[in-house]
């Protein structure tokens, strides 16, 4: 498992090795899709703890006043209830049912009553069976029969009673309060009294104050004693289920059916069946909250943006650093291949030269001998026979010494040596060095100029090298010059031109020649390389690459087949300390 | 006789062609083949002139040119190599030879050479 995810994440992070644009690519997309994770997936992830920690606490000191505010409804609904259900036995047991039934006397209590307490609607005393035989109040209620009514049956049982909120008088809800009586001698009957819910309600919602919690009263059927804000007016039904509910005051969460989210607290009133409820949007709670959300997430979605951009830009110009390292250490390495092969090709040389030197010599002197003896008549024979031996032999020996010029340069490009230095002015060189050429130059009508546009500061390096090297230089120039001989059109020249340079000067030789192609331009400066077939021997450029070298400085070309060349020598004032190997 | 030339060279061929040139020119010519054997001679025979190879087994033209001029300071003393590469390999033991030639020798030169160092010495000798 472990490997198999190690495995994926080496293949996601791969990197082409090749130096080419998609490793710079893939390089700058992996860091920067790593420096943007790794900056921004801890703010995420402190902005998400925070985020549920805040909501946690937000609701939590919601539910809390919620539940309080719940709780003192309770008290006071409780409390209200008590009072007119004690009061209505305080009547049921002063009185007996001779006095209560006498309506008289019953209507002075019933005021008495109204004027102490208010809410009270109307008053009736039910006999045993169930007949309403006395009765006070608006309603025409008297000798009404609610025998085998379940509110008089669980009068019957349990002393007294608090029926469910119906509607009656004046179109506002009533409840009953009932209170069952067994006298000692035997009489048995309830005082029935109705009442307002309107106090109830200013307890649950004092002052008709709007607030955007929703405190009302329920039965257990689910219809609304008291008016909701939420639910519409009282004997209204719920449109949900009421979760089961104790006494004392739980809060829970409820996702409404209008899509918003409520707190509702929720208890029930002793001595009822009635729950109330306390209900909150919790949105309203986030409001505040839900502003400050916004900010942060402006703040958030800023701060990645800005990680991103930081980051892409950032990593852009590390990955471009890197290219142009590697793009650097690239051409070192092949300018330092290169240096290493025509070094060890000159030593190649050298060694080969050596070598067939002393075969050379050899041949050079028996070739000698041979004419010796033939022209010194130690050998007899016919004369004219003799002079053509001797003319063979003249051959062998101008072979020899050609053979003989080629291992020299040679020896001479490989042969360690001290540059003598000396203080000079490369003009005076390059002037000096063009009188030697003048005459071939006028010969093939060539154009020969040197400018100097400002005075050159004086060089330290070997005066003999430098001829050799602008030699070499100005007279491959006229050879490209004349081999184009046909071309005839126009000027044909050669202009040097010398420039001070940042400690260095730099020397560049111009011709509008034949011109170089890109193969020759490759080999140009290799040993044995020529274009000019019987003429050269191929080291010319391969020595003056080498005295270059020697002195310190490089030496660049550049050509175009058919319009010329250009060689530039670009030599330092002071020549570096070590003589250098060849 | 003519002059009397010893000449050390370990390339056989090359030494011997050269001595019968050179006898064919009137030249006394003596040839070893190694630089202690060219002490030997020089001691043996005092020549004129000596003609010593840079490179040669046993004991090296540098060193045996040396041994020499301090036996023998007015000797005259040519050097020959096949290598270019002389001016580095000490400047005392080159310095002290007459002439450095290079391999293949042009003939006329090195007699030329021979010649302007016989007249040399004698010059010198004369002097003395």
């Amino acid at each position: 498992m472990f490997h198999r995810l190690k495995a994926y994440f080496a293949r996601a992070l791969e990197v082409p090795d090749a130096i080419s644009p998609v490793r710079y690519e893939t390089l700058k997309r992996l860091m920067t899709v790593l420096m943007v994770t790794v900056s921004v997936a801890p703010l995420l992830i402190l902005t998400f703890i925070s985020h549920s920690q805040y909501m946690r606490t937000l609701e939590e000191e919601m539910e809390t006043p919620l539940a309080a505010l719940a709780h003192k409804t309770q008290a006071g609904i409780e409390l209200y209830l008590g009072e007119r259900v004690s009061t209505v036995s305080f009547m049921a047991h002063a009185y007996h049912l001779q006095d209560l039934s006498h309506e008289h006397t019953l209507n002075r209590i019933f005021h008495a009553l109204k004027s102490q307490y208010q809410g009270f609607v109307d008053m009736g005393l039910v006999d045993k069976n169930g007949r309403q035989i006395a009765y006070v109040g608006p309603y025409q209620l008297k000798g009404a029969d609610y025998a085998g009514k379940q509110w008089l049956k669980d009068t019957e049982i349990r002393g007294h009673y608090i029926s469910p909120a119906f509607l009656g008088y004046r179109g506002y809800p009533h409840l009953v309060i009932a209170v069952h009586r067994l006298e000692e001698n035997g009489a048995e009957w309830t005082l029935r009294v109705a009442t307002d819910t309107l106090p109830i309600q200013q307890i649950a919602v004092p002052d008709g104050k709007s607030r955007d919690t929703d405190v009302f009263l329920v039965n257990d059927q689910g219809v609304l004693q008291t008016d909701s804000a939420l639910y519409g007016k009282a004997l209204g039904k719920m449109p949900f289920q009421l979760p089961h509910a104790v006494h004392d005051t739980e809060v829970i969460r409820k996702e409404g059916n209008d899509g918003r989210s409520y707190l509702m607290a929720l208890c029930t009133i002793k001595g009822t069946d009635f729950r109330l409820v306390a209900i909150k949007p919790i949105d309203t709670a986030f409001r505040p909250w839900l502003a400050l959300r916004a900010e942060l997430l402006w703040v958030i979605f800023g701060g990645i943006a800005l990680i991103v951009l930081v980051s892409n830009m950032l990593m852009r110009h590390l990955v471009d650093r890197l290219r142009a390292s590697d793009e650097r250490r690239v051409a070192v390495f092949a300018q330092m291949e290169h240096n290493q092969k025509l070094s060890s090709i000159g030593r190649l040389a050298a060694g080969v030269a050596h070598e067939v030197n002393n075969p050379l010599a050899v041949i050079l002197e028996k070739a000698g001998l041979a004419q010796d003896l033939l022209t010194m008549n130690k050998i007899g024979g016919d004369e004219k026979e003799k002079q053509r031996l001797v003319n063979l032999l003249q051959g062998i020996e101008s072979t020899v010494e050609r053979a003989r010029g080629i291992t020299h340069r040679l020896l001479g490009f490989a042969r360690r040596m001290e540059v003598s230095r000396q203080e000079l002015h490369i003009e005076e060189v390059i002037e000096e060095t063009m009188g030697f050429l003048e005459r071939e130059a006028r010969h093939h009508g060539v154009l020969l100029a040197a400018d100097f546009p400002e005075p050159l500061p004086e060089i330290i390096s070997d005066r003999g090298q430098l001829q050799q090297i602008f030699l070499n230089l100005i007279g491959n120039a006229l050879d490209a010059q004349s081999e184009c001989q046909g071309k005839g059109n126009g000027e044909r020249f050669i202009k040097i031109r010398g420039v001070a340079e940042d400690r260095c000067i730099s020397v560049s030789v111009a011709d509008n020649g034949k011109g170089m192609s890109q193969e020759v331009l490759r080999h140009i400066f290799e040993p044995f390389y020529s274009t000019k077939k019987s003429k050269g021997t191929g080291l010319g450029m391969f020595i003056t690459y080498g005295i270059v070298q020697k002195l310190g400085g490089h030496i660049t070309v550049e050509s175009t087949e058919g319009e010329g060349s250009t060689f530039t020598v670009v030599l330092p004032l002071t020549p570096p300390d070590v003589s250098g190997e060849a | 006789m003519g002059l009397r030339l010893l000449l050390a060279d370990d390339e056989r061929d090359f030494v011997d062609t050269l001595a019968e040139r050179l006898r064919l020119r009137d030249y006394d010519v003596q040839v070893v083949y190694d630089g202690a054997e060219a002490i030997r001679a020089v001691t043996a025979d005092k020549p004129d002139l000596v003609v010593l190879d840079l490179f040669m087994p046993g004991l090296p033209g540098d060193e045996a040119i040396r041994q020499l001029k301090m036996m023998y300071p007015a000797m005259p003393i040519i050097l020959l190599t096949g290598h270019q590469a002389v001016d580095d390999t000490g400047i005392s033991p080159i310095s002290q030879a007459f002439a450095c030639l290079t391999k293949p020798l042009a003939f006329k030169d090195f007699v030329a050479t021979v010649e302007a160092a016989i007249r040399g010495s004698a010059t010198q000798g004369n002097e003395k």
